[in-house]
């Protein structure tokens, strides 16, 4: 067998240094494209995401934070952006590398352009390299540190210094993103389902059920899920200890998602311990599973590139049945390390047989690793927060 | 859940034959299932009516039926085989309707038989109109708004709940005429009267109006523990109002955000739940109004479909094989994806390309029909094309067409060079109404300045799709100004190239021939890197090699060292003339050089076919069969050999261009195939032969023309040079005639001659495919057909063995046939044609190819003609594959063609030179009448076992009618005729009833039609053109579906049949028990 690879440098396009752009990637690679959004520097670990919609859902999901994001779809942009899709009032991620931005978008809903958007907010883009190969990098070698560079003032770049910013950037290993990313107030949240196209979806079962968010870079829609299934909804910062949690007299407490590495949370592993310990029911969702994971003794791991996209097949052990998930994560739980006594595996991914979901079996809790707010990406696993609320009902009774 | 054990064998329908609205995606979908449950270790029996299929093949099932797929003969074959299931999803309408019908009739529970993967009871609540609503209502889905109104006064009151525009549909009218879409009140007040006139039962329905609106269908799959998932999501290019057949589409769908998408995926999960499909795939269309986001449900069909085929082309997911394996009990998650082996085949691929679909036309053969694109769908095939972006998707899947265009403009049909610029109000009436020229007139009006929103008010066409045109449309000028081709760069070349302008586009617009733009291109190190279609967007590593051509830098390109690697060039888009049996023998050649060892090589563009099955060959390239496609693949893969001969005139034309860039090819050389087509150096090999051939000359100018006919002396056989399916083919009576010609063959082929042959009238026509291997010649199959020298081969009925010839004569034939295969030094398939007049044997047509006929010869004599050939071309002999002598068989073959002009109202049915069926079917039986009567119902040609015959035929067949009609007395007839047939039936004592003429008084012969008084029409023409007396009554004889037959050759056989099937009726017979001693 043979696979012929041409230098990425070899095909470099014709383009005015002032557009010009780089990709560097750790390992020495570089892609050169065009700039688009803001232009300057951007760091972060590149990863891939394979959704071929809701990139501005994507962009505004603080779990980003500390990543540079490359779509595996090679159009982005086609719909605009608008003022509702988003997951947080702004982008956290690092920088967005695409195939090619449509600078035109079609949408009954759009507002804005996607590269305006970009601008606005000061993300730094690439377009125009081959994602293709890019993915196959990150797949082969794994998710990697990487530099975004465009020129603001038609300076060509330099590309060494580049390589060695790559090289030298910070890992995400041991990081601790929450803190960057996180609320610094405890507020209520009140938004719901307002958007018709998504009016429908939930019941409200949770009525009369006060549920407090711990926001680890928590994703609006998981607050608007809430809301739609009719819990009270408190908002607290990812620092908060049990007890400032507890004395919201929750219902019911939800570990948010969030970006990063969970190792280095103690605050977040403590606060879910105490939790725990007054048996408070708890539902984790993404960092959130971790961190109960971290919490009932399991051990973290960072995957090779993770799961970015909203096509990741997982089985319900209990119905048989498998969901198709939206993910992004780049770490997690081990599930041999749990203790089968204590804790049982509810969700499985069929892909990488990794854990997706648990439930202690005496206690009160349960999380899974993908996302059942979804937002970009399938609507199947919304029942969880159903569960959520029967869970709640039970201890009550 | 594990598969079923309590089913043993499985029953499975195909679809029939090529008609428009189904093609070959069913033999693909087909040829999957069973292939699927074969391997699970079922039994497969099969019926299909359609020879030119793969799936008919003997070794694809295990007992295979080439039966009409009537609920009469499936019963039959229910009978005698005892399945324990029918698996009715995979063969389109055709296997769903006679599936119902079964169920209906009681048969499936008298032999209990169990309907899999869609019950009876799913199907009606899909397809039965009102069932449907109240399903999509009891879901909280919305369908387009209508009710059914009696009065004008109901429909106001209807128009005020439904606001205008509104569309207006007439019930129950012929060929679902007198539609309309009412803008004010007085328009809705007038086509409302119009339409209540026009219904035979007084109703109308109003309609919401929801033309304009973005179209899209999702590919739904659910297996029996509820599980779904989506395939692939498709948005079509033109907006609602054209059939989604008709219309250029797209994969993904490009213009919804998320919140959208989930929106119409959730929508989908909950119609294949309430409708009930239990396994298998669904597809879904909805409608979105572009202002307000509201969604409509179009339709479901809840069976594999057209969209279905391409969505598993699109994204590599194999749906028919899948849902084939979901009927019989597993689930989704028990299944692997076949590409990364790794992952489940529970999951929704996603792909990191853009896809288009364009479809193919065939306006050109039915000149009298309305061109114009409605929610009737009318191509006859279609394209299918693969980039990195929508651009280069877009302009390959143009040149991909085959129909001259090499991408959005900049190619010899641009009219914005030369002297056809089109004015602004051609430009935009051209792009308010959709037509198969719309694309190109989209650029038009963008270099005449009109701006993406008017085109968009104008079309409707989603302005995201107008804007990436615009990208390309802009880009023109920059690309123009670069030139010439010496000046330009490696990065100006690569940008042209990444918007996928093809050489051809780019050596005009640098005014260079595309070989110069070829050169330059390589030299500066610009060529394709090919990517790896895989499901998954890279996230897996994937292991079927399915590929297509973009300009990036990393290619993926695999092959292994060790094995010879064989090229097979497909035969591209279906169209009349080269349809369906190229795809069969190019799937056969890579079957039988796998089988040798060698690493075959596909190359093809239709998403329907078999060919383009990731696994029919070690590697499939989804590419255009373009001189630039197909050499850019030749250099990166250096084949050992490329196979020109199998894929019909698509490859051939490629032949002399593949072998002046030293490309191998192999099987006959391309020298001995230009001495096949060039008129003249075949005229001198005739000669050298001391063979027979009708006087013919070549003539460039309408003086030239002239002056050979009328040495020739009319009637003379007049056509363009270098075409397939008798383009523009027709039988000159006289000088004005001919002078009419001239100007349509010209436009048919501009750079070729006109050929004039004297014409044999009354000839016996004979179709001969032998295979040769250079020391020996084998005759595979002599064809008599049943219509007389005139109509196109393709469109007549053939005879194998021949029925009326003498020994001598075929036998005359067999020895004209090795004399040609010797001289030609064919290595591989030739087919030829003859006209037998006056005992003489003439040569009308050599092809050193395989023909239309190769897959029905196959079928008849039991032995792969096509398998056998490929094995030849790589030097195998035909001593050592054991095929050494013509099979003599002892059972008739009948094969008879399918029109498609119930689809072009307006045009005439009357057979001709020119190629105009769609598709075949077969008959096989133990003598001619049953094979013939078998074939005409496996045609749609349902012949009448009483009522009443109209007869009316032509002056010169008035002598040899009578026997027929005496024939059709003595089996129960009553007959009809007018005047001039009346006369000389009832002179020549036949019991015959008198009928008017249209002119002559009421109710004359119309009346009867439309009375449905008339169950067969005998209707020999003398004049041509639906404006005449005939034309009407052939024309009413297609609206009503009444069997109609043009020749008396093809009466006499018909009544043929009709006497077999009295005499006994259905029996049927598997083609292994035909084929048993071979």
């Amino acid at each position: 067998m043979h696979l012929r690879r041409t230098g990425t440098n070899e095909v470099a396009e014709r383009i005015g240094v002032a557009d010009e752009a780089l990709l560097v990637l750790r390992d020495g690679t570089v892609f050169r494209g065009r700039a688009f959004g803001h232009r300057g520097e951007a760091v972060g670990e590149v990863v891939f995401n394979t959704a071929m919609t809701g990139y501005q859902e994507i962009l505004t999901d603080p779990s980003y934070k500390g990543q540079i994001v490359t779509m595996t779809y090679p159009h982005i942009g086609n719909y605009g952006t608008n003022a509702e899709d988003v997951e947080s009032p702004r982008p956290h991620l690092e920088g967005f590398v695409v195939r090619e931005v449509s600078r035109s978008p079609s949408n009954f809903r759009a507002t804005a352009a996607l590269e305006d958007y970009l601008r606005g907010h000061r993300v730094v883009g690439i377009e125009g390299i081959d994602t293709r190969a890019l993915t196959t990098r990150l797949r082969e070698r794994g998710a990697m540190d990487a530099m975004i560079a465009s020129s603001p003032d038609g300076k060509s770049l330099d590309v060494e210094r580049l390589k060695q910013s790559a090289a030298a950037a910070p890992s995400l290993v041991g990081r601790d993103l929450v803190r960057e990313v996180t609320r610094r107030e405890t507020s209520p949240w009140v938004e719901g389902y307002s958007n018709p196209l998504v009016a429908d979806l939930l019941e409200p079962v949770g009525r009369g059920l006060r549920v407090v968010v711990v926001d680890y870079g928590v994703k609006a829609n998981i607050l608007r899920s809430l809301v739609a299934s009719g819990f009270e909804v408190i908002v607290v910062p990812g620092e908060s200890t049990a007890a400032s949690v507890l004395a919201h007299d929750p219902d019911g407490v939800l570990l948010s998602n969030g970006p990063g590495d969970p190792e280095p949370l103690t605050y977040a592993i403590d606060c879910a311990k105490g939790i725990l310990d007054r048996e408070v029911p708890l539902f984790g969702i993404c960092l959130g599973h971790q961190i109960l994971s971290l919490a009932l003794g399991a051990k973290i791991y960072k995957m090779k590139f993770g799961h970015h996209g909203a096509n990741q097949p997982v089985r319900n052990e209990r119905t048989g049945r498998v969901e198709i998930t939206s993910q992004n994560h780049g770490f997690a739980a081990n599930a041999k390390t749990l203790d089968p006594d204590e804790v049982e595996v509810t969700h499985v991914n069929l892909n990488d047989q990794t854990l997706e979901g648990l439930r202690h079996k005496r206690l009160p809790a349960f999380s899974v690793q993908f996302h059942p707010e979804a937002s970009p990406g399938p609507h199947d696993s919304l029942y969880l927060f159903r569960e959520f609320a029967e869970l709640i009902q039970r201890v009550k009774r | 859940m594990p598969k079923r054990d309590d089913l043993e064998k499985i029953l499975i329908v195909g679809s029939g034959p090529i008609v428009i609205g189904q093609a070959c995606e069913f033999d693909y979908s087909g040829t999957q299932a069973c292939k699927a449950l074969r391997e699970e270790g079922y039994e497969i029996v099969l019926v299909n009516s359609n020879p030119a299929t793969i799936m008919t093949d003997p070794e694809i099932a295990d007992r295979t039926y080439i039966e009409p797929i009537v609920p009469e003969a499936v019963a039959r074959v229910i009978e005698r085989e005892r399945p324990d299931a029918l698996l009715p999803t995979l063969g389109g309408q055709t296997a769903l309707n006679v599936a119902v019908k079964l169920h209906e009739s009681g048969v499936l529970e008298k032999f209990g038989v169990e309907m899999i993967g869609a019950s009876a009871a799913v199907i009606h609540k899909a397809e039965d109109r009102e069932q449907f609503k109240r399903a999509m209502t009891n879901i909280g889905l919305e369908l387009p708004r209508a009710e059914f109104v009696r009065t004008l006064e109901d429909a106001n009151r209807v128009r005020d709940r439904i606001a205008l525009p509104c569309v207006i549909r007439p019930s129950f009218t012929l060929g679902g005429t007198g539609g309309a879409i009412a803008y004010n009140v007085d328009e809705f007040q007038r086509a409302v009267s119009k339409g209540l006139a026009l219904s035979m039962i007084h109703e109308v329905s109003v309609e919401e109006s929801i033309y304009g609106w973005k179209e899209f269908e999702l590919e739904v799959m659910r297996d029996r523990r509820d599980n779904v998932v989506i395939v692939c999501s498709i948005e079509n290019f033109d907006p609602m109002g054209v059939h989604t057949g008709d219309s250029i589409t797209v994969a993904p769908a490009q213009t919804l955000t998320d919140k959208e998408y989930q929106r119409m995926r959730d929508a989908a999960m909950r119609v294949i739940r309430e409708v009930g499909v239990e396994t298998g795939g669904s597809n879904i269309q909805f409608a979105i109004d572009p202002r307000t986001g509201r969604m409509v449900v179009i339709e479901m069909n809840p069976r594999v479909s057209r969209s279905s085929a391409l969505a598993s082309k699109a994204t590599g997911f194999p749906i028919a094989k899948i849902a084939a394996k979901l009927a019989v009990g597993y689930t989704l998650d028990e299944l692997r994806n076949d590409i990364t082996r790794e992952t489940p085949a529970c999951f929704e691929p996603t792909i990191d390309y853009a896809v288009v679909k364009i479809p193919r036309f065939a306006f050109e053969k039915f000149p009298d029909s309305d061109p114009t694109l409605t929610i009737q769908m009318k191509s006859v095939g279609e394209v299918m094309s693969i980039g990195r972006t929508f651009k280069e998707a877009l302009q390959k899947a143009i040149r991909s067409l085959e129909a001259q265009r090499f991408g959005l403009g900049w190619d010899s049909k641009d009219r914005m060079q030369g002297d056809r610029v089109p004015a602004l109000d051609e430009i935009r009436e051209r792009i308010a109404t959709p037509t198969t020229e719309r694309l190109y007139f989209i650029r038009y009006a963008m270099k005449a300045g009109l701006s993406v929103e008017e085109i968009h008010s104008l079309s409707q066409i989603d302005p995201w799709f107008l804007s990436q045109m615009q990208e390309v449309v802009c880009a023109e000028d920059e690309i123009v100004r670069q030139g010439p081709l010496e000046s330009v760069d490696k990065e100006q070349m690569l940008q042209a190239k990444r918007l996928g302008f093809s050489d051809v586009q780019l050596g005009r617009m640098w005014k260079s021939p595309e070989l110069h733009v070829r050169q330059r291109r390589i030299q500066l190190g610009v060529v394709p890197a090919y990517k790896l279609v895989d499901t998954c967007g890279a996230e897996f590593e994937a292991f079927t090699p399915y590929y297509y051509s973009t300009y990036e830098p990393e290619d993926e390109v695999r092959f292994s060292h060790d094995k010879k690697r064989i090229l097979i060039l497909g035969s591209g888009p279906n169209r009349i003339g080269q349809g369906i049996e190229f795809d069969y023998c190019c799937v056969h050649a890579a079957y039988a050089l796998r089988e040798l060892g060698y690493e075959t090589i596909m190359v093809n563009s239709n998403p329907e076919t078999v060919s383009t099955d990731y696994d029919t060959s070690d590697r499939l390239y989804f590419e255009p069969l373009t001189r630039e496609d197909v050499l850019n693949l030749c250099e990166r893969l250096h084949p050992d050999g490329v196979i020109v001969q199998f894929g019909g005139q698509t490859p051939l034309n490629l032949a002399s261009a593949l072998e002046e860039a030293g490309v191998p090819i192999i099987g006959t050389s391309p020298e001995n195939i230009d001495r096949a087509e060039d008129r003249r150096l075949f005229n001198d090999m005739i000669q050298k032969l001391g063979l027979l051939q009708p006087e013919s000359g070549t003539a460039h100018r309408f003086e030239e023309a002239q002056e050979i006919a009328n040495k020739l002396g009319y009637p003379v056989l007049v056509r363009p040079s270098f075409v397939l399916g008798g383009r523009a083919m027709e039988i000159v009576y006289d000088n004005r005639t001919l002078e009419r010609y001239i100007g349509a063959a010209v436009e048919a082929s501009p750079e070729r001659p006109i050929l004039i042959d004297k014409f044999l009238e009354d000839a016996i026509e004979v179709d001969v495919d032998a295979v040769a291997d250079g020391e020996r010649v084998v005759i595979g199959g002599i064809m008599e057909h049943i219509e007389k020298a005139g109509i196109h081969s393709g469109d007549s009925s053939c005879v194998l063995p021949p029925y009326t010839l003498s020994d001598r004569l075929v036998d005359d034939i067999r020895k004209v046939t090795v004399a040609l295969a010797v001289e030609l030094q064919v290595r591989g398939l030739m087919n030829v044609q003859f006209a037998v007049k006056n005992e003489q044997v003439y040569v009308l047509e050599v092809n050193p190819r395989a023909s239309r006929t190769v897959p029905f010869v196959s079928k008849a004599i039991g032995v792969p003609l096509a398998k056998i050939a490929a094995k030849v071309m790589v030097g195998r002999k035909l001593a050592e594959l054991g095929f050494t002598k013509e099979v003599e068989v002892s059972h008739v073959s009948v094969k008879t063609p399918v029109f498609p002009f119930s689809k072009f109202p307006g045009s005439d049915i009357v057979l001709g030179p020119e190629m105009r069926s769609t598709g075949e079917v077969m008959g096989i039986e133990t003598d001619f009448g049953f094979a013939m009567a078998k074939a005409l119902v496996a045609a749609g040609q349902a012949l009448p076992m009483s009522g009443k015959i109209f007869v009316s035929v032509k002056d010169s067949d008035k002598r040899d009618v009578i026997f027929i009609a005496k024939k059709l007395e003595d089996l129960g007839f009553d007959l009809v005729a007018t005047s001039g047939t009346h006369k000389v039936l009832s002179r020549n004592g036949i019991r015959v009833e008198r009928v008017f003429k249209l002119k002559e008084g009421r109710p004359n012969v119309l009346d009867l039609l439309t009375n449905r008084e008339i169950s067969l029409i005998i209707n020999t023409p003398s004049g041509r053109g639906a404006m005449t007396d005939e034309g009407s009554i052939r024309g009413m004889a297609v609206l009503q579906g009444i069997p109609c037959i043009t020749t008396l050759a093809g009466a006499s056989a018909a009544v043929n049949g009709i006497e077999s099937l009295k005499r006994r009726g259905y029996d049927v017979r598997a083609l292994q028990d035909y084929h048993s001693r071979t």
